[in-house]
């Protein structure tokens, strides 16, 4: 089983971002739950999702508490939130960042998807969407495959900015 | 067809499939995902039921008490204080007899304010001549929601059902479902005494005390015929859909020396427990409770029991231990845990079974016990 | 008298009590909507006046149903027989207190919804069915079981409550006017969307008179203008016959006062509060027929 916490502010669409993973996998043919753990819901607080990815049925309902793989879609968070809190010693951490996280020991990737968003004027109500540009980054790093990737945004979504966003953040995110 | 879904929406599309003549519901979180769909699929013309916004959950079932004697198939849905504010009604429905389907997105009561899943909402309403089946993947929210339809409107039972999912662990995660063409598995709504004006009939009227007891004894008969009703119904379901389903879900119990009973999404985490024991040499097995009302026959014999109970009743006990206690004898080790969404993971359930002390009452993560 | 029909759907055999106006109202809606009407009936007298099982008055289906929940069945019901394609009438019976005290939400919100029913309440200005306790539709100074001084505070006004939902037809009626009631049910069930008829119902054991009065009690509330007969369509307020006359020259108040015993020993200063009460709400009614805000 592979298991991946995402952190992200209220309005960034970690939710989304977790729901359009889980499709993906789904898509893949995998199993994946995509569970968000709902706090007192307000926008900008920090919030967590949670999805696992497996052959075969997944069980769990619990929280992640030791994920392979950790996903910070705002870096601000690092602040006030320990991200890589019980991250397994071969666990992968991706940041919403155009730079690499600093005194980073395992393995760190990182991709602006913020850049990526405003480039495809990719917008609402004035905050760049992230959830679909980082599935492109996910496909990337083997999560899962390029082409469900596609399948799950086009699922979701109408605007095939969405696409193009998830298609450049694979371009640019170096593996 | 095969898609992935959240608890909540796999309720809405099961209702969806049915085809109710009225829908009549109140929003509350986590269960507004149910309503919110729901008004989508009328509006958009894709269910072409009657959907009544009523101003309370209490108005709710009476519309759909209304409704259902009126001689339509009706649904509704709710959670914690909203099923709290509908008791009167609840028991109504059942008193009247009425095939009624209602999900309950189980969560926590106040003071204070939670929304995270608890079985206390439900369990106040044990006594009400409900049926009450509880789910634990996505899936069987589905399932469990269209059986309910069936279950409920056979003539040997007509009497309304309650379907159960954990708010968030279920209500709001998604996972795989598989929607299915029910083609006649639900036959067409008919109620033996819905309201005719051809033959007007008086319903409910005063009841003296030489015939009202004859009426209970009433729901009691049918509630036992419900048993062999829902056999029937899930086995058609299995042999017509793929899906089987029971009283309980048992797994690796055949030669578990010790059983771990549990409902919900925690039932179901139970077996990641039970493979972890397996591991360590502890011959554990899982039993998940899916029919709570008719409570089932359980064969535990010369197994050690542990009970996990996400409500309590407050100067007595873990409502699902005792009843587990005076069905079969078995004093279990009975673990309250979970309440209001607290933390359980299958490590913790591992460990419950490690540290049992049957007989005994332990809260999770409290430690003042007396 | 002529055109209201022979057949009875309230047969002689009611529980109700010597006296009862509200089982006379009962028999002449019934005789204006007709075999193809159900009745939806909360915690109130005709709960017992229908009959006790097995037996039962009633010649139409009765749907008894919890104290604060008529309006609410009656809109599942209203929904059901929609989408079976039925014009059968929902009319909901229902007392005073399951209309203004605990049913009022459920009847706020089946009004707001636009539900296709008639809802009446059968007012006696008190818990009836329970012994003659205060209702928010007691009058002041009236005595019942629990205001045994007397009530300190006024009738609610449910009619201006009603009004503010704009509900296409209301009325008031008179149980001492059975034709009058008789033709705004008729009207009433005429009219697709939520209709509402209050009915002032005089209850013998509950206002304490003798029980041969009650045409007379009713006609002396009307008299007095105690009780104004009216109807709203669409919002236009029409003020009934004898409303008309007794609101330019309205019989003295003690007239209805004195011959009930919840009236008893009223003192002077309540009573002209009960007056300039009357005066007000004729005035308010004069004005708005009269076009004059």
């Amino acid at each position: 089983m592979y298991e991946i916490r995402i952190h992200s502010r209220g309005g960034q669409g970690g939710v989304t971002a977790a729901k359009l993973l889980a499709l993906a996998a789904f898509r893949d043919g995998k199993y994946a739950t995509a569970c968000p753990f709902y706090g007192a819901e307000r926008r900008g607080a920090p919030v967590v999702s949670f999805v696992r990815i497996d052959d075969k049925p997944i069980k769990i309902y619990s929280q992640i508490h030791e994920p392979d793989l950790v996903i910070v879609l705002d870096t601000s968070i690092m602040d006030v939130v320990d991200v890589l809190q019980g991250l397994k010693g071969d666990g992968t951490v991706l940041l919403n960042s155009a730079h690499p996280l600093a005194g980073c020991n395992g393995t760190c990737r990182h991709v602006d998807l913020t850049g990526i968003a405003l480039a495809e004027n990719l917008v609402i109500a004035g905050s760049p969407i992230l959830n679909t540009p980082v599935l492109g980054a996910l496909a990337k790093m083997g999560v899962v495959t390029l082409p469900s990737v596609e399948k799950a945004i086009r699922e979701m979504f109408a605007d095939e900015r969405n696409v193009k966003a998830a298609e450049a953040a694979y371009e640019e995110l170096k593996v | 067809m095969l898609t992935i879904a959240t608890g909540n929406k796999a309720v809405a599309a099961a209702v969806k499939a049915a085809k109710p003549g009225v829908i009549a519901a109140y929003p509350i979180t986590p269960q507004t995902e149910i309503v919110e769909q729901i008004a989508e699929y009328v509006t958009a013309g894709d269910l072409k039921s009657q959907y009544i916004p009523v101003e309370s959950e209490h108005s709710a079932m009476a519309a759909c008490i209304g409704a259902s004697a009126g001689g339509v198939r009706t649904f509704t849905a709710t959670s914690s204080h909203g099923l709290l504010y509908m008791h009167e009604m609840v028991h109504w429905a059942a008193g009247a007899r009425l095939p009624i389907v209602m999900a309950n997105v189980n969560r926590a009561l106040g003071p204070g304010w939670n929304t995270w899943a608890e079985h206390s909402d439900a369990f106040s309403q044990r006594d009400t001549g409900w049926l009450q089946v509880f789910v634990s993947t996505v899936q069987e929210a589905y399932d469990a929601t269209l059986m309910a339809f069936k279950i409920a409107e056979h003539e040997d039972v007509l009497l309304p059902v309650m379907v159960n999912l954990d708010g968030f662990a279920l209500s709001h995660i998604m996972q795989s479902l598989e929607t299915v063409e029910i083609g006649d598995f639900l036959p067409a709504y008919h109620l033996p005494h819905a309201i005719d004006t051809e033959n007007p009939l008086v319903y409910g009227p005063m009841t003296g005390p030489a015939d009202y007891f004859r009426f209970r004894w009433d729901i009691e008969r049918s509630m036992r015929d419900a048993r062999g009703v829902i056999a029937d119904v899930e086995r058609e379901f299995a042999e017509r859909f793929g899906r089987s389903y029971g009283p309980t879900e048992d797994y690796r119990c055949e030669d578990a020396d010790v059983i771990v009973i549990a409902m919900g999404t925690l039932g179901k985490e139970a077996e990641v427990a039970v493979d972890r024991l397996r591991d360590e040499g502890i011959k554990a097995g899982s039993m998940r409770l899916r029919w709570f009302r008719p409570f089932p026959d359980l064969d535990l014999a010369r197994r050690e029991v542990v009970v996990i109970d996400r409500d309590y009743s407050f100067g007595f006990g873990g409502v699902l231990a005792h009843a587990v206690r005076s069905k079969t004898g078995i004093a279990p080790y009975s673990v309250i845990a979970g309440l209001g969404g607290q933390e359980v993971t299958y490590n913790d359930i591992a460990d419950f079974v490690r540290n049992r002390h049957p007989g005994e009452e332990t809260w999770f993560g409290v430690s003042d016990h007396v | 008298m002529s055109a209201i029909p022979k057949e009875e759907y309230l047969f002689k055999c009611t529980s109700a009590c010597a006296g009862c106006s509200s089982s006379l109202c009962l028999r002449y809606v019934l005789k204006a909507a007709g075999p193809d009407s159900v009745l939806v009936v909360p915690a109130c007298c005709t709960s017992v006046i229908q009959g006790i099982y097995p037996g039962t008055a009633m010649n139409v289906p009765v749907y008894n149903i919890a104290f604060a929940a008529a309006a609410a069945c009656a809109s599942g019901l209203s929904n059901a027989l929609a989408a079976l394609g039925k014009e059968t009438n929902v009319i909901v019976y229902a007392g005073d207190g399951g209309t203004v005290d605990i049913g009022i939400q459920a009847l706020s919100g089946a009004f707001e919804r636009g539900t296709d029913f008639l809802y009446i309440c059968y007012d006696n200005e008190a818990y009836g069915n329970t012994g003659m306790q205060r209702s928010g539709a007691t009058p002041l100074g009236a005595r019942t079981t629990t205001t045994p001084g007397g009530k300190p505070t006024a009738k609610k006004d449910l009619d201006r409550i009603v009004e503010a939902h704009n509900p296409p037809y209301m009325a008031t009626a008179c149980s001492a006017y059975p034709l009058d009631l008789y033709k705004k049910v008729k009207k009433a069930l005429s009219i697709p969307g939520p209709k509402f008829i209050h009915i002032l119902a005089p209850c013998p054991p509950g206002w304490r008179y003798p029980t041969e009065k009650t045409v007379e009690m009713g006609k002396l509330a009307v008299k007095t203008g105690t009780w104004i007969l009216y109807e709203r369509e669409f919002g236009k307020l029409t003020i009934n016959g004898p409303s008309k006359a007794a609101m330019k020259r309205p019989a003295p108040l003690e007239e209805y006062i004195n011959g009930q015993g919840r009236f008893k020993n009223l003192s002077p200063e309540i009573m002209d509060e009960m007056r300039q009460q009357v005066e007000q709400n004729i005035q308010r009614l004069s004005r708005e027929e009269a076009g004059v805000c």
